[in-house]
């Protein structure tokens, strides 16, 4: 018994039950790294030979019209969807392809959803709670105790997302802008090494749109960060490197400035004009 | 310990409480209360509210993962059954050579089959601790096998339901034959002794009602301390949104699997429990139509809550007693009409109505604070 | 004492005429003639009576074979129009003069042995090749396979000449070739080679194993084994038509449920009990409609679809659109909805199974050959199933209907914000889907007992084969319905009725696992959320 409690409570005990948190190999180039990616829905070309490389601890924003395909890039990624053709490395060691969604997760890749989900019948602690980075796998999950070790790491993030207030609530009676906030929370809990971010502002007040770009502008460095974004002020506020994506594919790639005065940008934002 | 950690806990020790207070009571009222009176509890019933705690664990191992998981079964009566025919054939092999046919070692409908030996799968079903072993592990394999295949290619929500039904009732026209050695259309019954005690005794009625009892409790603690433990948040995550938890990390078909497996366990011993109370077992405990009835009684006292799933077994039954006593005709109105009346005004259940009320209370209280 | 009797018999029978007295002393020593102990004798007397030209030997000879041939004591023969109770109604057997009743007491049967029925089965069977009643001469023609002598050989040999029709003649050298072959000769074979019928086999496969003549069992093998393969093609086609016959049912059985799962995405239990109404709708109709079993059935369709499609349209008015987006508590409810209408059913009507009536244009069946015979009633719901389902595509393809409900199906908010009437939408795509429900239970009604517990028995059918097809694609519910059919056909004869559902069952249980969304999923980002 007291064995399987030391387990539960295995952080620094047992070396070997901790997942192998960063056993990604960035040495020879970029985190992540995706190669003449396609897939198509009932003949509809969401993804047509895209290319994209993000750096170890850069910050991408990804924009892009209506059905270029970066929610799908995200599916992707995050192992939702399997593409027809082309290759996804998650470093140069670990080829997301093979893998499902849990062990791309535990690889080291948060997702952040477009529309926030959070588990609306558990409290917002609760919520941070499961997201911590910790061995998932069943019997530690089963056996594991509340500590003040995890206590304090819960109420680090609880105060970053300002949900302290309301840790005991559930989750589903949060406004969307803590909705967001909450999962924004829970992506720090995961401690990924990559983040992959769709819409975090979405729905939320000027205010907390400059907290959140203070918040992913702070992670880059430490971590690689890919946001997809539809309001330009934003985008252009954290951004220092950006992907135009168009009908499945990269359209331009280059700083603010570069892709906003891109000609072909341009003609897919505006229209016919050029 | 995290097991006992529910004990600690006020909603749990009031169930206990509860528990074993109605328990005392109707050993009292058995024992100590002369046959005449009028609060006399006879043996039959005491026989009665046996079966029903045996229903009321299978209520709690559905209410595991239809309430935390999101799975709807409409197969648990499966697992139920291939518990209480485990048990049947321990009882079949307890009579003997007292069958009507004498036959030392077959049981009657063998030997009416002109069958001349055991069949493999029933070595072993002679011996009480092999039995109590196989009473979990044959519906716990078959979960496995059932899970591990559905969960794995992420066959969800209704369509599992669909397929679970479909399971049971493939089981059901499977021991509808003869051929298959346990007893065909007419099961198995009459009887005798479970380790030597006589069935028909008060006294090991009184007992095996004893008996379901302290199995609830321990049932119900397992499935409590489960649902508490972070595994249990885990299953509540991946209730509301699945895709959300594998992307936490979590696998979530093993969550999925492993929780079908205990569940499956827990309705194969109230099956097991079931089966030497009411003295018979026979396949039309694989009936599509009884799955779906214990997912009701755990409709009716509010899912995810465990005791609700006890209340609304006891209350189910107690009603479909009285009923298919009293008037048989209407039981099956009743029924439907409940399971309408419970879907569309009491998506909560019994224990949802209580919480309310108790938020209610709590409210009115704070308004002149 | 006999010549007594025909002296009375004379007495009695010359009464009404002359010339018909004299033809009556004749008839009365033919019958008299079968009133002996010994079966030799009475053989030759029928034999007499046979080639008698008398136009009552047919009567007689019938009368013989059912044993309604009898005797007073007085010595008169007399027919029996019904042995029931203990005085019998009886007619002269001479002038078929109305007696009234005999106490059966008084009677004596003329009674027959096996051998002396099947010769007077042939003989009126030739009697009846001179029959100017085409479809008569037909059956007597198939009657006489398998049964030819040798007298009956030399009439047959010159008689096949006369006749008019082809297949009476084919039947007639059939017949004349199976008793050639028993006496060995050889050219027969010829004659039967690629016969499917039994008498023929059985001929055949005895020449085969005869050692007498060795060329002779060579020939008959080799025309055995030609046999054999034909056989085993019209086997095939048996089970394939026994196997579409199935899909067929399920398939109309399973299109409703396809439209309100696969289409809504409302699961209801109660889909089996709509089948069960649609039967019960029939079964009132013929009620209504005594004596006329096909007016009513047609009938039935319009009002098998109209009574589950109102029940349906009630259902969803009253329950199902509470629940919506609810799918397992919405299946909950329409089970219990399903238990209530059983028992409604069960009190109202009876608990008891109500028979259906065939219309006589439904029943038989269709003779392909002497192997391969398709019974009408289930080519007729073939046709039917196809007509269903040829009209359920046209409404969601080409109407305003299908269109709305594709619409609303694909995405509510937009057909809303376009003035489709969503819950109107619903309510008729609910309607339809349970009206279909109806007239599957129209049709089911012409196959099994309709009783309460219809329903029952066909809804997890009906689930698996729209999980199996792929929800939300009928093409896909007609393919899972057909194989599905098919493929119990098939284990069936090897495996037993219940063993090949079970086998089905795990089948599609582990086919799901393989393909969760079925034969035919739908595809795109939609569907996997």
């Amino acid at each position: 018994m007291k064995l399987l409690k030391e387990m539960a409570n295995r952080d620094r005990v047992f070396e070997f039950l901790v997942p192998q948190q960063s056993p990604v190999d960035v040495r020879h180039g970029p985190i992540l790294y995706l190669e003449d990616v396609s897939v198509s829905f009932d003949g509809f070309q969401a993804i047509n030979k895209l290319n994209l490389t993000i750096d170890d601890g850069e910050l991408r924003c990804i924009i892009g019209p209506n059905g270029a395909g970066k929610t799908t890039m995200m599916d992707i990624i995050t192992g939702k969807t399997r593409p027809d053709a082309g290759s996804v490395w998650f470093g140069s060691r670990h080829n997301l392809l093979e893998k499902s969604e849990p062990e791309i997760a535990s690889l080291g890749i948060g997702r952040k959803f477009q529309k926030p989900t959070v588990f609306e019948a558990l409290t917002v602690f609760q919520n941070l709670e499961l997201a911590r980075a910790t061995n998932k796998s069943l019997l530690p999950t089963l056996l594991e105790q509340m500590n003040g070790d995890i206590r304090a790491q819960i109420e680090e993030v609880l105060e970053l997302i300002g949900l302290k207030e309301l840790h005991r609530q559930e989750a589903g009676i949060l406004s969307h802008g803590q909705k967001q906030w909450l999962e924004i929370g829970m992506l720090l809990m995961q401690r990924p090494r990559l983040l992959l971010v769709d819409e975090p502002v979405a729905g939320m007040t000027e205010q907390e749109m400059e907290r959140t770009a203070e918040l992913l502008t702070g992670l880059a460095g430490k971590q690689s960060v890919v946001v997809v974004e539809h309001d330009m002020g934003f985008v252009r506020s954290i951004a220092r490197q950006v992907t135009v994506l168009h009908q499945g594919s990269v359209l331009a790639e280059g700083s603010m400035d570069e892709v906003s005065n891109n000609p072909k940008v341009i003609e897919v934002y505006l229209g016919e004009e050029a | 310990m995290w097991l006992t950690q529910p004990l600690y806990e006020r909603s749990t020790r009031i169930f206990l409480g509860v528990l074993l207070l109605a328990m005392i009571l109707v050993t009292l009222l058995h024992l100590a209360v002369p046959a005449d009176h009028p609060l006399y509890v006879s043996a039959y019933t005491v026989n009665l509210f046996g079966k029903y705690l045996s229903y009321a664990l299978l209520a709690v191992a559905v209410d595991l993962v239809w309430g935390y998981l999101g799975i709807l079964s409409l197969g648990h009566g499966a697992f139920f059954a291939l518990g209480g025919y485990v048990m049947g054939m321990y009882l079949m092999r307890q009579i003997g050579d007292r069958g009507v046919y004498g036959h030392p070692e077959l049981p009657d409908f063998m030997v009416f089959l002109n069958w001349d030996a055991l069949p493999w799968y029933w070595l072993g079903s002679d011996s009480f601790l092999f039995t109590a072993l196989m009473v979990m592990l044959v519906p716990g394999v078959l979960a496995f096998a059932f899970g591990y295949l559905a969960f794995r290619s992420r066959v969800t929500g209704v369509y599992l339901s669909i397929m679970t039904q479909a399971l049971t009732f493939a089981l059901m026209l499977a021991f509808y034959r003869n051929e298959m050695g346990f007893g065909g259309s007419d099961g198995m019954t009459n009887f005798r002794d479970i380790l030597g005690f006589d069935l028909r005794t008060d006294e090991t009625r009184l007992a095996l009602f004893l008996i379901s009892g302290v199995a609830l409790a321990v049932g119900y603690v397992i499935c409590r301390a489960l649902v508490n433990s972070k595994l249990g948040r885990v299953c509540i995550a991946s209730r509301d949104a699945e895709a959300r938890t594998r992307f936490l990390g979590y696998r979530v078909e093993r969550v999925q699997l492993s929780v079908f497996v205990v569940s499956a366990m827990l309705a194969g011993v109230a099956g097991a429990l079931y089966v030497p109370q009411v003295g018979i077992i026979n396949p039309s405990e694989f009936a599509p139509l009884f799955s779906i009835e214990i997912v009701l009684w755990v409709a009716l006292g509010g899912r995810a809550t465990l005791y609700g799933a006890v209340i609304g077994a006891l209350l189910v039954n107690y009603a479909k007693t009285y009923f298919t006593g009293v008037m048989p005709d209407a039981w099956l109105f009743a029924l439907g009409g409940l399971f309408v009346l419970v879907t569309v005004f009491l998506p909560k259940g019994i224990a949802g109505l209580l919480k309310q009320r108790k938020q209610a209370k709590e409210k009115e209280e704070e308004v002149p604070a | 004492m006999k010549p007594l009797l025909a002296c009375l018999l004379l007495f009695l029978t010359w009464l009404p005429s002359l010339s018909i007295a004299e033809e009556d002393v004749r008839a009365g020593a033919l019958l008299e003639a079968l009133d002996v102990r010994s079966f030799a004798d009475k053989g030759e007397a029928i034999s007499e009576l046979a080639i008698s030209e008398d136009p009552r030997t047919r009567y007689w000879l019938n009368a013989l074979l059912d044993g309604s041939l009898q005797r007073t004591h007085e010595g008169r023969f007399v027919v029996v129009l019904n042995n029931r109770g203990r005085s019998w109604p009886v007619e002269d057997a001479l002038t078929q003069e109305d007696l009234g009743e005999i106490s059966r007491r008084e009677l004596n049967r003329i009674s027959i042995n096996n051998s002396l029925r099947n010769q007077i089965r042939s003989l009126i069977a030739v009697a009846d090749l001179y029959s100017e009643d085409l479809s008569l001469r037909r059956a007597s023609a198939e009657r006489l396979v398998g049964e030819v002598d040798e007298a009956l050989a030399e009439f047959l040999a010159e008689h096949i000449e006369q006749e008019t029709d082809r297949r009476v003649q084919q039947r007639l050298s059939l017949a004349l070739a199976i008793y050639q072959l028993e006496q060995g000769e050889l050219d027969a074979v010829a004659e039967l080679h690629g016969s499917l019928n039994t008498d023929a086999r059985i001929a055949l496969s005895r020449a085969a194993a005869q050692e007498e003549n060795p060329l002779l069992a060579q020939e008959a093998q080799a025309a055995l084994s030609a046999i054999e393969q034909r056989l085993k093609m019209n086997r095939t086609a048996e089970t394939l038509y026994f196997g579409l016959s199935m899909g067929s049912v399920l398939v109309l059985a399973a299109i409703g449920l396809a439209i309100t799962f696969g289409v809504m995405g409302v699961i209801n239990m109660a889909h089996g009990e709509l089948i069960m109404l649609g039967a019960y709708t029939t079964w009132a109709m013929q009620q209504l409609l005594p004596g006329q079993p096909g007016l009513a059935l047609l009938l039935s369709i319009p009002a098998g679809f109209m009574v589950s499609g109102l029940v349906g349209i009630a259902m969803e008015r009253g329950v199902i659109q509470f629940l919506k987006g609810r799918p397992l508590e919405t299946l909950l409810a329409t089970f219990g909805i399903s238990l209530m209408l059983q028992q409604l059913v069960r009190t109202v009507i009876s608990p008891q199974n109500r028979t259906v009536v065939t219309p006589e244009w439904m029943s038989g069946s269709l003779v392909v050959n002497d192997a391969l015979s398709l019974t009408l009633n289930r080519l007729y719901i073939m046709a039917f199933a196809l007509l269903v389902f040829m009209a359920l595509i046209y409404i969601l393809r080409r109407t305003r209907l299908g269109l709305e409900v594709r619409a609303v199906t694909q995405n509510r908010a937009m057909a809303r914000s376009m003035g489709i009437k969503a819950t109107r939408v619903d309510m008729m795509t609910f309607g339809l889907g349970s009206g279909v429900a109806g007239l599957a239970g129209v049709a089911l009604s012409q196959l099994t007992n309709v009783g309460p517990n219809l329903g029952q028995a066909y809804i997890i059918d009906s689930f698996m084969v729209v999980v199996f097809g792929g929800v939300g694609n009928l093409w896909g519910t007609l393919v899972a319905g057909m194989s599905l059919g098919i493929i119990n056909q098939v284990i069936e004869p090897w495996a037993g009725a219940v063993v090949a559902k079970i086998l089905v069952l795990v089948f599609i249980i582990l086919f799901i696992q393989k393909r969760p969304r079925g034969l035919f999923p739908q595809k795109g980002r939609a569907a996997g959320d």
